[in-house]
């Protein structure tokens, strides 16, 4: 085995000893991001950077083509009532509606990202995992959001963990992997570490919190666990890697908390959509209704932003 | 962990913009009087001094200095208080007013916390946060003890000592007076205060309530002045107890003067902590209790964490990123709320400080300060850091009391402990290990009055405060506190 200084990143990182995350050092550090005063000017620029990073998202059973159409409307079609709007990052959907995003977002530069390997459990052989990724592959996502084996990684089982993140990754081509940790069955920050670790090593493009289909979904608390990872991973191999948190955001203003998070902890480098997404599906409205708030002086009612 | 050659980048980019805490509810007079025996009264020289506002350089208003006999008529009036009112009240009732006192800081807390950003420069997110609510929470504590003391004492006859006198520093005005008021009135004495001549205001302001509370007068007296002034407390014969913070060098002063006397007293003087990094430390909370520790209020905490001990192993891990979180700290104006540094105190603190960062790079210290922009106008030291300096060092030996962090390494817990415990200060320190044995291992050999693990600087009025060695004697705060302020018979 070749034990070169050279830090690759396949290469499984060792996990036996632990890492070590102080949870009352993590709450405060959280509290003084949410202490910070964004306004005027810097709020604007941060309403707007939201949008442009938010992943708009339907993972339904019930979801249909006439579903999946009319969000891919509201993804190109934010509020035209405000000229110059960002557009979302991605439409997030299952792989059997990918091919009804694609078509629907034809000529916008928004891109497809679709959940795979059994989202949300991840309870399937391998085979059916990798199949379930490369129709989505094949149908034209730009992007593949995989769900970890949680069983297997409180098992224990990290090489079994690390391989299944790397075989997904070969079979998304060039579509980029986000790697879905489900943070809030893992139990533990250090275990949240240990798998942000893992997925990096093992090829990951971005690293994810939730699926959003358990509480809880994302933390400011985990993410920020998450973001302490890809900085040390980005100090050791300089390798970038992204973060999203997902599910539970609903509000601009815990949104632009995230944000200063971000841009404390990583600086500026990692502050665009390709860094940074939130995975969301009734944040946007609320950001929209600020960004009006800000521009008018006064709150307009909720049933002037579509929901679709 | 190697230095890495990619950087991370924070400056530039997304900007806060201005948030600034307004102050058109606040109320300040163009001079303040002594408080004495309930009432403002001129002071018997006439002459008043400024206090400045150390972020705008601007007068904020004129305060009264006590000669001589404007103390004896403080003093005085503490004596006739006791001796009246005071010491005759139903202990119960004592305890009302010390609630009520408790209740008005809370109700003003707003107007409190700006005018304490504004005289003294601290940031208006640690003045609200922290100052006021523990100063207001202190009162609260010891309302309650006031009709409790035989039981803090079981078995014991205890007394009131009569008229304490008070000397507070600048570096927490308000924390400083409801920490030094609260126990003394809880206990039966009477008071008579000097707040520090940078920072009077909240002294005076705490008057006002005070008085609103109606507290019968002379019970506490509240006279501004310099050296003099707090000399003259000190030394006044009515004076029964005598309670200090401030430095050490003063600190011995006062003992020296008050030897031989029957005055009891309390020191509580200065520090040079060590905040020890284990390797198996978290070791992105441990930088953020390093930050915490030595650039909370500008550094200007006698217990702050301003000399890093790190373990090797992990030392240029903790400094780089300890480098790129103080690129994210905000140094600016007080009264905006994401500063994160304040002003220094005073022209003579900012000049002390920075005789010490030439001292340093003199002594062939590395020194290393975060690139954030600066006022034009006030006092302002950025962040800094000092590598490759050792226990010889003046840097590593002297309190700065600024946000100067003196770092060394070390390599066993026994080399951590000697280095620690190797100065003449005694007050405070912190541990970062996330192996419990080894925190209860360290807090047993580090000789000072604090220590806290995998935490720093928190506070609480249950807590007893004070250092060992030449940081002074006495505990302020919990039950320990109540016993500086009463005499105990069997």
């Amino acid at each position: 085995m070749n034990l070169s200084a050279i830090n690759v990143p396949s290469r499984m990182p060792d996990l036996s000893t632990g890492s070590r995350i102080d949870e009352v050092g993590i709450n405060e550090r959280v509290a003084r991001f949410q202490s910070r005063s964004i306004k005027t000017a810097s709020k604007v620029e941060a309403l707007r950077l939201v949008l442009s990073m938010i992943d708009l998202t339907t993972l339904e059973g019930q979801d249909t083509a006439g579903k999946v159409g009319q969000l891919c409307q509201k993804a190109i079609h934010l509020h035209d009532a405000i000229p110059g709007l960002p557009h979302v990052a991605a439409v997030c959907v299952y792989p059997t509606m990918v091919g009804v995003a694609r078509q629907a977002l034809e000529g916008h530069d928004i891109k497809v990202a679709s959940v795979a390997t059994a989202f949300p459990s991840g309870m399937a052989s391998l085979a059916v995992k990798l199949d379930d990724t490369k129709v989505a592959v094949e149908q034209g996502a730009n992007e593949i959001d995989m769900v970890i084996s949680r069983g297997a990684f409180l098992q224990g089982e990290y090489g079994r963990v690390f391989d299944e993140i790397a075989t997904v990754k070969d079979a998304c081509g060039d579509a980029h992997l986000k790697v879905i940790l489900e943070t809030g069955e893992l139990g533990t920050l250090d275990r949240v570490q240990g798998a942000s670790m893992l997925a990096m090593h093992a090829g990951a493009d971005f690293i994810k919190t939730s699926t959003g289909k358990i509480q809880p979904a994302a933390t400011m608390q985990v993410t920020l666990v998450m973001l302490q990872a890809i900085k040390d991973f980005y100090y050791k191999t300089g390798r970038m890697v992204g973060m999203k948190p997902a599910g539970g955001i609903s509000k601009a203003k815990l949104a632009i908390h995230y944000l200063v998070m971000l841009r404390e902890t990583l600086g500026n480098a990692w502050m665009t959509p390709e860094w940074f997404r939130f995975g969301a599906s009734s944040l946007a409205n609320d950001v929209l209704m600020q960004l009006m708030k800000q521009a008018t002086g006064v709150y307009q009612s909720a049933d002037y932003f579509s929901k679709d | 962990m190697a230095i890495p050659e990619n950087k991370l980048a924070f400056e530039g980019g997304w900007q806060y913009s201005p948030a600034p805490e307004s102050i058109d509810h606040i109320n300040l007079k163009t001079k303040y009087d002594l408080y004495i025996g309930g009432e403002f009264v001129a002071p018997e020289s006439g002459r008043y001094f400024d206090t400045v506002n150390p972020a705008t350089e601007e007068c904020i208003a004129k305060v009264a200095d006590a000669n001589e006999a404007d103390v004896d008529k403080a003093v005085k009036a503490a004596r006739k208080a006791y001796n009246g009112a005071w010491s005759k009240m139903k202990a119960a009732e004592r305890g009302k007013y010390i609630f009520r006192i408790a209740r008005i800081m809370q109700e003003r807390a707003r107007e409190f916390a700006a005018i304490e950003s504004l005289d003294g420069g601290k940031p208006i997110r640690e003045s609200r946060d922290i100052d006021i609510p523990l100063a207001a929470a202190h009162f609260f504590y010891y309302a309650g003890w006031a009709d409790k003391l035989e039981y803090a004492f079981p078995g014991r006859k205890v007394k009131p000592l009569g008229v304490a006198g008070q000397v507070i520093p600048w570096n927490f005005p308000l924390l400083m007076a409801s920490w030094k008021i609260a126990p003394a009135l809880a206990c039966g004495n009477t008071v008579v205060l000097k707040p520090a001549e940078t920072t009077p205001l909240t002294a005076m302001k705490l008057a006002e309530a005070i008085a609103d509370a109606g507290l019968p007068p002379g019970v506490v007296n509240i006279v501004t002045g310099a050296g003099q002034t707090g000399a003259a407390i000190v030394t006044h014969p009515g004076v029964q107890k005598v309670a200090f913070t401030g430095s050490t060098k003063v600190g011995r002063i006062i003992q020296k003067a008050l030897a031989g006397t029957n005055k009891k007293y309390t020191l509580e003087l200065g520090g040079k902590a060590a905040n020890i990094v284990f390797a198996d430390a978290a070791i992105d909370q441990a930088v953020e209790g390093i930050v915490n520790g030595i650039f909370f209020n500008q550094g200007h905490v006698c217990c702050a964490g301003s000399r890093l001990l790190v373990q090797e192993s992990v030392a240029d891990e903790v400094v780089q990123k300890l480098k790129d979180r103080m690129d994210t700290l905000i140094v600016g104006d007080p009264l905006d709320k994401n500063t994160d540094i304040g002003a220094i105190n005073s022209p003579m603190q900012l000049e002390k400080i920075e005789s010490y960062l030439e001292i340093g790079q003199q002594e062939g210290g590395v020194m290393h300060q975060s690139s954030c922009a600066l006022p034009d106008k006030g006092y302002w030291c950025r962040p800094t850091i000092f590598t490759g300096v050792s226990q010889s060092n003046r840097v590593v030996q002297e309190e700065i009391f600024g946000p100067v962090l003196a770092i060394q390494t070390f390599r066993t817990l026994d080399e951590a402990v000697s280095k620690a415990n190797n100065t003449p200060y005694g007050l405070s320190g912190g541990i970062w290990t996330d192996k419990g044995a080894k925190i209860f291992k360290m807090t047993q050999k580090i000789r000072a009055g604090v220590i806290w693990a995998n935490t720093f600087n928190k506070f609480d009025p249950t807590s007893p405060f004070g250092g060992y060695k030449e940081s002074g004697f006495g505990r302020e705060g919990g039950l320990h506190g109540l016993d500086a302020y009463l005499n105990l018979e069997a």
